[in-house]
């Protein structure tokens, strides 16, 4: 049960994290592997907020919910806007210069930041004991057994993640700019006979997903602590995510996110991390291989 | 003079130059081009895959460390002596590029990318993972003493230095004379259109399969000797980053000509050697030069030189 | 004997089916059209025979082999030629390297000798890219020639050539048509006329009347399909 919440805090995050990626392929057809320095960014940016701001960390934590991930993605629309546009989004070089973005974002958080790892306080963290319930001696009683148990912080996350969620889904099925993402992604040729600017909904979509990935960093920034190297496995795992979910549906997303999720959790309990991480890798090539299936470059007949 | 005998004149001139450069060179550079050489190895392995055949991977780093680890365990656990070790370091490259290349020729464009990548991460984590025998991301030594060959020790820097270079030269003079021969032609077909080359009655899949192969084995080539020549043996060179320094090698000097992966192994090298001077962020400046390449220079220093002036550049 | 024979041939992509239960005869020599409306199934068709798409079902016999497993690049092994419908020439190689490819020989004088097939031979060394498009298509006529077909299939070929360049094309292929048997989608329907020996009228994936230009033109049905609705060039 415990194992399972954590797995539900590491899901909710991965989840937002993963939406960003897979609505930049998306809509953009585009493989960002400077995803995960974005989320880094995001977790950095919390830190430099939280310290600069001092007094409570609510007010940190607050200011940093909201502007690390607009940092983020301003970052990113100048990144499209001058890179990426003018490779005219062509797959192989997108990719390439994206890994250079990567070390780019890297380095200067590794020059700017340092190579420590730093904590941030959460904004509030009390702890929960978690009730079991069982038979005694009068039928079922709860009882609360010692050690289990989470914190409000935790649960959270897990709350603002799942709201987020729906605020987006909402956002892209009910709003005009949800309906022009829609369009663009499915005929992005049309929507430019239909006078949508192509360029600046895929400028401000790169911007959304990095903001995706630098809003979870934040929400997981004062359980895990800020490292320039973060980057490294929320990428990985969004891959994972994104490829088995299937691209652009967010029900896909959030399930193989919580699948994901929960599982990298268990599985790291039992078994070692590294073999859970290999596990994984080696998944993830062999849904590929056997599965293409029009998930990456290829659309459908 | 023809294509074929400037080429030859080109390609031979390079290894004389070199040749010389080691006997005159302080000892500082002539270390330092002793490791280029090994890893402008590499990066003409990688050409083979990415600028002939047109494709690009992102998990050279697997054949690299098959190479090193085949030839270091072997070594190092085996007591194998150097010679054989070799052997088996390229032979492991062979073998794995064979079945990564049956996996992933089955993908195109972007998905080969991510699969290839994601062989060489399990392949990375699998050396972590065997730390009793790997000792993981420290890595182990060669004992000098069995780095020797007929009596010559490779731990000497003029010898070391000579070694790498009959490497260099193999692969140079090998891949140079591939790209001669109908299969190189083909092979450069395969990448302009593969459709078309299907319909000339072209085996397009046995091309692409022998091209995984060559470039793995000659990356594996560069990883044993690399191993044997400088006596170490670390998961580093497995790791993400030694399988995007051959892609920046190569897209610098030029894909697709002959010359251009020592170019830009050299060229990337010396900076890098700068500016890890200045920050221990100088991976920075490889991230730029990727950006910087991408957006005004695909065709790299050699691939412009081709274009603009001499256009018979192999 | 037919050089080319299918039987039953059919291709269904996820519930649309663009080619339903085709019986196509080719004898060798003659110069055989296939017309149809657009998204009559004809470079389906050509495809399956050709082997770039897998059949759901039928067979293809060339030479009397059994060829309908053996993928494409066996089958032009075998003596298939094929062009595509957008000119697919190498656009950063030169016409030598391009006629060299189909050739599968480098020795200059035939590199030559079959560019001057077509009148190129003076450009050998220009990029096939930087030809206007209907030199690149003649380009690829010659890469199909060169390789000595015993079938050459023509996906529509004289789409986007000036009148003058298909007057050309017809001369070309008369001249062929003595070497090599010849299947040509076409919508030009003068240029069909004047080439064909026999023709097959494809709709909605199934043959609609195959025969002699004479019959073709005469039979009510096409000209109700096809000819009748003055549709004569696309």
């Amino acid at each position: 049960m415990l194992a399972m919440l954590e797995g539900a805090v590491g899901a909710a995050v991965l989840a937002l994290t993963a939406l960003g990626l897979s609505l930049v392929f998306g809509v953009m057809r585009v493989v960002n592997v400077a995803h995960g320095e974005f989320y880094m960014l995001g977790a950095v940016l919390a830190w430099f907020i939280a310290t600069s701001l001092g007094g409570h960390p609510a007010i940190g934590f607050l200011a940093a919910l909201i502007i690390a991930p607009l940092v983020a993605g301003i970052i990113a629309v100048a990144a499209d806007w001058l890179v990426l546009k003018h490779l005219d989004y062509d797959p192989e070089s997108t990719i390439v210069a994206t890994i250079g973005l990567l070390y780019i974002m890297q380095q200067s958080a590794l020059m700017l930041y340092g190579p420590e790892a730093r904590p941030v306080e959460p904004p509030f963290n009390s702890r929960i004991a978690l009730p079991w319930v069982e038979w005694g001696e009068n039928g079922l009683a709860l009882f609360y057994p010692w050690g289990l148990g989470t914190t409000t912080y935790k649960l959270f996350v897990i709350a603002a993640a799942a709201t987020i969620l729906v605020a987006f889904w909402l956002f892209l099925s009910r709003s005009r700019f949800g309906l022009i993402m829609r369009a663009t992604q499915l005929d992005s040729e049309t929507a430019l006979a239909f006078a949508i600017p192509v360029e600046k909904v895929y400028a401000l979509v790169f911007g959304l997903g990095a903001a995706l990935a630098a809003m979870a960093a934040v929400l997981i920034v004062p359980i895990q602590q800020a490292h320039y190297l973060m980057g490294g496995e929320p990428l990985l795992l969004s891959f994972i995510v994104v490829i088995i979910g299937g691209l652009g549906s967010i029900r896909g997303t959030i399930f193989a996110a919580l699948l994901i999720g929960m599982s990298d959790g268990i599985i790291s309990v039992f078994f070692s991390p590294t073999l859970a991480k290999i596990i994984a890798t080696l998944l993830v090539a062999l849904v590929l291989v056997f599965r293409p299936q029009g998930l990456f470059g290829k659309k459908p007949a | 003079m023809s294509t074929t005998t400037r080429s030859a004149a080109l390609h031979l001139g390079l290894i004389a130059l070199i040749a010389v450069l080691g006997l005159i060179l302080p000892a500082y550079h002539q270390g330092n081009l002793a490791r280029i050489l090994v890893l402008a190895t590499y990066a003409i392995g990688y050409n083979v895959l990415f600028g002939y055949a047109g494709l690009l991977s992102l998990g050279h780093a697997m054949f690299f460390g098959a190479g090193m680890y085949g030839l270091g365990l072997a070594m190092h656990h085996g007591d194998v002596s150097a010679l054989p070790a070799f052997v088996i370091g390229i032979a492991c490259a062979a073998a794995l590029s064979a079945v990564v290349a049956m996996l992933a020729l089955r993908t195109i464009g972007v998905a080969f990318m991510i699969v290839t990548l994601m062989f060489s991460q399990t392949a990375f984590l699998t050396v972590l993972y065997f730390g009793t025998w790997t000792r993981g991301d420290e890595g182990f030594v060669l004992a000098q003493a069995s780095r020797s060959i007929a009596g010559l020790d490779l731990s000497n820097p003029d010898i070391r230095f000579y070694a790498a270079l009959i490497l260099f030269s193999a692969a140079l003079l090998i891949t140079a004379r591939m790209m001669q021969v109908r299969f190189g032609h083909v092979l450069i077909a395969v990448r302009e259109n593969e459709e078309r080359t299907r319909m000339l009655g072209y085996d397009v899949f046995r091309h692409k399969f022998l091209a995984v192969v060559i470039s793995g084995t000659i990356s594996g080539a560069a990883g044993a000797a690399y191993a044997l020549l400088f006596g170490y043996v670390g998961a580093t060179f497995t790791s993400v980053q030694y399988s995007i320094f051959p892609l920046l090698w190569v897209l610098l000097g030029g894909a697709g000509t002959t010359i251009g992966p020592f170019v830009g192994a050299l060229f990337m090298f010396y900076l890098i050697d700068y500016t890890s001077g200045l920050t221990s962020a100088y991976m920075l400046i490889a991230g730029v030069v990727l950006v910087l390449l991408t957006l005004f220079a695909r065709a790299g220093i050699m691939g412009e030189v081709r274009k603009r002036w001499l256009r018979w550049l192999p | 004997m037919s050089l080319l024979r299918t039987k039953g041939l059919t291709k269904v992509f996820a519930g649309l089916t663009a080619v339903n239960d085709v019986d196509l005869t080719v004898e060798a020599g003659r110069v055989h059209a296939l017309i149809g409306p657009n998204g009559a199934g004809k470079s389906t068709l050509v495809g399956m025979i050709a082997g770039r798409i897998s059949p759901t079902k039928g067979n293809v016999w060339f030479d009397e082999v059994d060829v309908t497993a053996l993928p494409a690049h066996k089958r032009m092994r075998m003596g298939m030629a094929y062009t595509f419908q957008i000119t697919a020439v190498y656009a950063r190689l030169t016409l030598f390297d391009n006629l060299a490819l189909a050739l599968r020989d480098q020795h200059r004088d035939k590199v030559l000798a079959a560019l001057d097939r077509v009148g190129l031979a003076d450009r050998a060394d220009s990029l096939a890219g930087d030809l206007s498009y209907g030199h690149q298509r003649l380009l690829e006529i010659a890469m199909g020639v060169a390789q000595a077909p015993r079938l050459l299939i023509l996906d529509e070929p004289t789409q986007g050539l000036a009148e003058s360049e298909i007057t050309g094309f017809n001369t070309l292929i008369r001249q062929l048509a003595g070497e090599t048997t010849i299947l040509l989608i076409e919508h030009n329907m003068n240029v069909v006329m004047e080439l064909a020996d026999h023709i097959t009228v494809l709709e909605t994936g199934e043959v609609l009347a195959s025969g002699t230009p004479d019959e073709i033109r005469a039979s009510a049905e096409v000209q109700e399909a096809y000819l009748g609705t003055g549709d004569a060039e696309t």
